[in-house]
């Protein structure tokens, strides 16, 4: 009787983040925007699952992958998306978790270089009471490529979302957003797409996405020599969003180890302790 | 309610036993002692300034636009810097004092990298106001510097205190000149 | 051990005028407890650590967050990415709700195994069932904090219950929102009681402990302590055991907080509230879903609206466990010796998992046969299956005393009745 309930608490244990991780990884993804859901979605096809080197207890950032990351997003996704939560000098080295391998000085020539939208830093007001524009600075905040998300949807049709927790905010995390970026295809015979102009991808939840495929292959030329296919530039954007989404994770993970021994030494010692405490109850 | 049982007493072995479970018992306290210390030192931690806030705590200002004998305020860790862009009688004036008679001695010299630029913070070493003396219009006292209007303090051209009841001479922040347009304050 | 007075002339001048030693004394040292508690018995001192955890982290998270709807979100960014150990402290407070309510659950239900419930303890029970209460006002409260979409219209839909009140619905729930809306005022006010409430559980913990302590613990068998051989000091044996079980308990924490941090909660929650966009499902954390089933599957009743009928079942189904020492008719306490209720206890264990699986679902078709039943069976179990086992059942016999039951000399049938408890 009592082994069947600590059998059950054990498994219960066990089985409970396993079937919360399964969950979170399987379940459908949350509809995005004001978009209508297609009433012909019938069972979303599963996400195919990637690896990527931040995966598991000891993963990382692939800190060149991370950096081709943020160019793709300075040189084509600012056109439409905002990372409201970066500033510039979380890319240096007194950013959270130490950044993703930029020096001082690049992050200050960074932040002075707008992003492919061409917005400057709004400033003000001054003396005379205007407002004023200037280029960024490393306390920055990431410019945005609207001033507010009214503007976005007159321009776009669609509110872009802020990809600052993209990979958080999304069932199935990078896996998800890796395979949108590769999912798009032509509608499939029957499929009746709807009004405006929306394009058809295999797992954004309904199929039908506002957004039109952003990557082709050499779509930026990337500063390290990597070969720009589709692919490459689906992972690398996947890799630097994941790292947006909590830069903090690799101290985290370090952090855990040491934890888990001290802990794992600790929790051994006081059993021990009481073990012999208890020799002579028994 | 019933009393307290007595363990079994333990026989002729006890001192081994003993000093093998007291060496336990410490090695127990010891590591759970050393894990609360462990658990405290993140949030002491957290509270000292984040990173947003190190972010701002250097500033770089552009010189250019202070003409001379202009005097520009910028807002540095929370508090106003004076930036003065001294004229030649200002610089003579500050160096003609006789460093020996101030309540705070302190030479120009020691106060200022580039003679033309007196960079001081603005806040009263009495009790924490802004004086005034940034803009034209404003009242500089009778050594041509700064007049706090809280208690009377009257700064001269070096932002010592010559008059009133501050202690101290306005504080001079660490800054280094960048290059011949900027410094870089804090 | 004897309780000998301190020799320490500080300890002996502070004693002297605020008896803090010597109730420590009296309570730690002193205080016997039955010799034969089971791993079970250390879920209440976990829940109380983790209580402390749960203060401590908030009050630290509190220094930096914003309770503005337009700062909110934004702050606890802020605190995961600038702060230092902000992550962590977010991610000890995140998970450490959802292990209270682990632990809480557990402690419960072994309450409702060795009938730690029935006399002289039903009110250390009923404190017990108001902790728990006050527990899910903190939680849910906290959850809208953050200020994500999850947190809005969590908010929005638990609120929005309260219009099923006739009459005074709509005015009640107006007054709750100090709006018309969940919205800024709801936040704020929100953050206030987070704060407050804690503080008001301490309390109430503390009153659950002297009630405790005016019986002692109940043990595995279900019978009281005859006498000196069948306690053992609270200090140091169940010191001891209670700190290698926290050892045991922030290992599998410390590997949610550092492995799986967001395993138990809802990635919505990481897209700022839209209070024109309603999430496809609106989900409450995993601890409400039972409630938030029960709720989903009242049907209208007679002259009853099912939204009312939803609401009245989930305060039910809370309020029942104040009377289960009522509603409990046998004289034996623990599961061990009533050989049908043994079984029927792991029904309800059953029913409510199964509850909180429909709950994490839509109400559509499969899901709402399961719950409805589900919710039948909750009350049943409780309002029939309670009383009738009680009289019906014919329990086995209980032993002479824990110390026959736990000693290999004890009396030839019943040691072997009862299982050794501890191994050597």
């Amino acid at each position: 009787m009592r082994r069947l309930s600590y059998a059950l608490l054990g498994a219960a244990l066990v089985a409970l983040p396993v079937a919360a991780q399964q969950q979170q990884q399987q379940k459908q993804p949350a509809p995005e925007a004001a978009q209508q859901s297609s009433p012909q979605a019938e069972a979303e096809p599963s996400l195919p699952k990637q690896s990527w080197s931040f995966d598991g207890p000891f993963g990382t950032y692939d800190r060149a992958s991370v950096q081709r990351g943020f160019q793709l997003y300075s040189e084509v996704c600012s056109q439409c998306h905002s990372m409201n939560l970066l500033h510039y000098r979380d890319l240096g080295p007194n950013g959270p978790g130490g950044g993703i391998g930029y020096s001082e000085d690049e992050v200050k020539a960074i932040a002075a270089t707008p992003f492919i939208n061409g917005k400057q830093v709004t400033d003000g007001p001054n003396d005379q009471g205007e407002m004023f524009q200037r280029p960024g600075r490393p306390y920055d905040k990431f410019i945005s490529p609207f001033d507010n998300p009214e503007q976005a949807a007159a321009t776009y049709g669609a509110v872009p979302p802020d990809l600052s927790l993209i990979i958080k905010a999304r069932a199935g995390g990078a896996d998800y957003v890796y395979d949108l970026l590769v999912g798009y295809k032509d509608p499939p015979p029957g499929f009746k797409m709807g009004p405006g102009n929306m394009n058809y991808d295999e797992y954004f939840p309904g199929h039908q996405i506002a957004m039109p495929p952003p990557l082709t292959d050499d779509r930026v030329q990337y500063q390290d020599g990597t070969k720009a296919t589709t692919d490459q530039e689906a992972r690398d954007i996947t890799s630097f969003l994941a790292w947006a989404s909590e830069p903090t994770m690799e101290v985290r993970k370090r952090t855990g180890v040491k934890v888990l021994i001290f802990l794992l030494f600790m929790t051994g010692v006081l059993y021990a302790a009481k073990r012999k405490i208890w020799l002579d109850v028994h | 309610m019933a009393e307290t049982a007595q363990p079994r007493p333990m026989d002729a072995h006890i001192d081994d036993a003993a000093s093998r479970r007291d060496f336990l018992l410490i090695a127990a306290s010891t590591l759970t002692g050393i894990g609360a210390a462990i658990t405290v030192w993140p949030l002491i931690d957290s509270m000292e300034p984040a990173k947003d806030t190190l972010a701002l705590s250097s500033i770089e200002v552009d010189l250019a636009p202070v003409q001379l004998g202009q005097r520009l305020t910028v807002k540095w860790r929370g508090s106003p810097v004076f930036i003065d862009h001294r004229t030649p009688e200002e610089i003579k004036a500050a160096e003609s004092v006789d460093v020996a008679s101030l309540r705070d001695p302190q030479p120009d010299s020691a106060r200022v990298k580039k003679a033309e630029w007196l960079i001081v913070r603005g806040v009263c070493t009495h009790l924490g106001c802004v004086p005034l003396g940034q803009k034209s219009t404003d009242p500089r006292g009778d050594y041509g510097g700064w007049f706090c209007p809280c208690h009377g303090s009257q700064y001269d051209t070096s932002g010592r205190i010559r008059l009133g009841p501050a202690p101290k001479n306005l504080e001079v922040p660490a800054y280094e000149f960048v290059s011949d347009g900027k410094v870089k304050i804090g | 051990m004897a309780a000998p007075r301190s020799q320490n002339k500080i300890v002996r001048w502070i004693d002297h005028r605020l008896p803090v030693f010597t109730f420590m004394e009296h309570e730690l040292n002193d205080y016997p407890t039955p010799r034969n508690l089971s791993y079970w018995w250390n879920f209440g001192s976990l829940a109380g650590i983790v209580l402390m955890i749960m203060i401590v982290t908030g009050i630290f998270l509190a220094m930096q967050y914003t309770p503005h709807v337009d700062y909110a979100f934004d702050s606890v960014e802020r605190i995961m990415r600038d702060v230092n150990y902000g992550w962590l402290m977010r991610y000890l407070h995140m998970n450490g709700a959802s292990f209270f309510f682990i632990l809480v659950y557990i402690h419960l239900f072994r309450g409702l195994f060795y009938g730690s419930y029935k006399t002289p303890r039903e009110l250390l029970w009923m404190l017990g069932v108001v902790i728990l209460l006050l527990m899910m006002a903190t939680a849910f409260m906290g959850y809208v904090l953050p200020w994500g979409q999850m947190s809005f219209w969590g908010a929005t839909v638990i609120t929005s219950l309260f219009s099923a009140i006739p009459v005074v619905g709509d005015p009640i729930v107006h007054w709750l929102w100090g709006g018309f809306a969940v919205d800024n005022p709801t936040l704020n006010r929100f953050y206030s009681l987070h704060y407050l409430l804690p503080f008001i559980i301490v309390a109430v913990v503390g009153l659950h402990l002297i009630a405790l302590h005016q019986h002692g613990s109940g043990n595995p068998l279900g019978i009281d302590s005859k006498g000196p051989q069948d306690s053992i000091p609270f200090h140091p044996y169940y010191t001891v055991k209670d700190m290698f079980g926290l050892g045991v308990f922030l290992i599998i924490y410390a590997a949610f907080v550092f492995y799986m941090p967001n395993a138990l909660g809802d990635p919505q929650n990481y897209i700022q509230a839209n209070p024109l966009q309603t999430p496809a499902e609106i989900v409450p954390e995993w601890y409400f879903l039972p409630f938030y089933a029960m709720l989903r599957s009242v049907p209208d009743i007679l002259f009853v609206p099912a939204k009312l009928a939803g609401v009245i079942a989930m305060f039910a189904s809370i309020f029942v466990l104040f009377f289960l020492p009522w509603l409990d008719t046998s004289r034996v306490r623990s599961a061990h010796f009533r050989p049908v209720y043994k079984w029927v206890f792991w029904l309800l264990v059953i029913d409510c998992i199964v509850l909180g699986w429909v709950g994490a679902h839509r109400p559509e078709g499969f899901y709402v046969v399961v719950g409805r039943l589900g919710t039948l069976y909750y009350f049943f179990h409780f309002l029939i299956l309670f009383p009738l086992i009680g009289w019906f059942e014919r329990p086995l016999p209980l032993p002479t005393s824990i110390a026959a039951a736990v000693t290999p000399k004890g009396g030839g049938r019943l040691a072997g009745a009862a299982r050794p408890m501890e191994k050597p």
